[in-house]
């Protein structure tokens, strides 16, 4: 039987971890290839980097960045922030990311999803979704609303008609990011999640919310996520992975415990 | 000299640099007749096996490996890399090298609750020892993504086993070939423990 997954979000900007609240005030809290060395040795059981750079030479940075952590973990690594287009994905597959998340880049352009499908194999294509509550009304008949630009940017999609597509698309996978639970730490957006989950045959990664052991088992079992991402829990230091995983197990749910 | 063969069927460098965190030394080669003459062979892939196929009699490599497979160099195919090692895939119902009698096929996903593809940490179960998998215990858990599992002809061949929509084969060996459905270049120490045994294995199974 496949483990539930934990999974831990590194934000990335100019070569730096940051980590941010509301996706405003990010601040540096640490060298990434560390903290993907760290957890890994932890029981980790995927990495996510996501480029939040600004600068023009970001690609760049973010190549060098996802080379060396490649070079220090032995388990799937995603990596997204600012992939527009085929190249950008072979390129971060090449410096060692196993998979790929696109976001905006594909709301504004959905071909993206196929086109990257066909080139890295749909497996390892992510759509990575960000997603506000608006309620139920007639241009968002499931109340969730699609959002770019770290949320700043309406874009009148549904979110579960865009999470549908995805998957019809090419999407391998799809993290579901709630924006209005992202850095508050009271728990993930489980009526959202498992909307999602239940609408789509591809595994659903949540986020956004994590704070407390508990949130974890809640929406991996309540909100049907298949994996949870966590951030801040880890980052501050405040639970070790491996604590996260012990109390999942504790709890009745399979996870992964030797390593 | 390990050689990975390289037949654009992606991320060879994440099982090469696999390689280099257990210092050993691996050339990504999709030169014939490095591939021949290697002392052992590390043969990866994700993709597609028709696609695979394709692009390894284009190089020629089929027989390449076909040869390395009689004079008894270690193999070590990993995802499509064991799976085109059987006769014959039913993704692209394509004819495969044949080192090993047997077919891949799909999961039927009968059950709706059930993701597709396969992907994420599974129990690996060993059903017979192999030197590879010496070091593997109940509840190790290794890296899978696939929709295709290989399915020998031969039960003997069978070396490890894990559940999904049923139980299927996850390893599988003959002579100087085993194979891994899952990614031990993805699967932490015990993936990297599992490279090892291979980088230091004579190709028989005593």
């Amino acid at each position: 039987m496949l483990s539930k997954r934990v999974i831990a979000c590194l934000d990335v900007r100019d070569g730096k971890l940051a980590k941010s609240i509301k996706f405003v005030n990010t601040k540096d809290i640490g060298d990434p290839v560390e903290k993907a060395r760290e957890y890994y040795l932890d029981g980790l059981d995927e990495l996510v980097f996501y480029d939040i750079t600004a600068s023009s030479n970001r690609r760049k940075i973010m190549l060098e960045v996802v080379e060396q952590v490649a070079q220090a973990v032995f388990i799937p690594l995603s990596v997204g922030g600012g992939v527009r287009d085929v190249q950008d994905a072979t390129d971060l597959r090449m410096a060692g990311a196993e998979k790929i998340n696109v976001n905006t880049a594909a709301v504004e352009r959905p071909a993206l999803i196929g086109e990257c499908a066909e080139a890295i194999g749909s497996q390892n294509v992510v759509l990575s979704m960000d997603i506000k509550l608006v309620g139920e009304n007639p241009n968002q008949p499931s109340g969730y609303e699609i959002v770019t630009h770290g949320g700043r940017t309406a874009t009148g999609l549904d979110a579960l008609t865009w999470a549908t597509e995805g998957e019809k698309s090419g999407a391998g996978e799809l993290v579901v990011n709630s924006i209005d639970a992202d850095g508050t730490l009271d728990g993930y957006e489980l009526t959202l999640t498992r909307m999602i989950s239940e609408a789509v045959r591809i595994p659903v990664i949540a986020s956004g919310g994590a704070g407390k052991p508990a949130h974890l088992r809640d929406v991996l079992t309540e909100g049907k996520a298949d994996a949870a991402l966590v951030a801040s829990m880890v980052h501050y230091g405040t639970y070790r992975v491996s604590e996260l995983k012990d109390f999942l197990h504790d709890e009745g749910i399979k996870v992964r415990l030797s390593w | 000299m390990t050689v990975i063969v390289d037949y654009d069927a992606g991320n060879l460098r994440s099982v090469q640099r696999a390689c280099s965190e257990i210092g050993v030394d691996a050339e990504i080669t999709a030169d014939p007749t490095r591939i021949r003459n290697a002392e052992r062979i590390i043969f990866p892939g994700v993709g597609h096996a028709s696609t695979a196929m394709r692009s390894i009699r284009a190089r020629g490599i089929d027989q390449a490996l076909l040869e390395a497979f009689e004079t008894g160099s270690p193999i070590l195919g990993i995802c499509i890399g064991l799976q085109i090692s059987l006769d014959r895939s039913d993704e692209g119902d394509v004819e495969t090298l044949g080192l090993i009698p047997g077919r891949v096929r799909r999961f039927e996903m009968r059950n709706a609750d059930l993701k597709v593809p396969h992907m994420g940490w599974n129990d690996v179960q060993v059903a017979k020892p192999h030197p590879i998998l010496s070091h593997v215990r109940p509840g190790d858990e290794f890296y899978f993504v696939h929709a295709y599992y290989p399915d020998p002809v031969d039960q003997g061949c069978v070396y490890a086993k894990a559940d999904y929509e049923s139980t299927f084969c996850c390893a599988l060996g003959s002579r100087n070939f085993f194979g891994t459905q899952f990614h031990p270049e993805k699967s932490g120490r015990v993936g990297l423990e599992l490279i090892r045994n291979f980088t230091t294995w004579n190709g028989t199974i005593a």
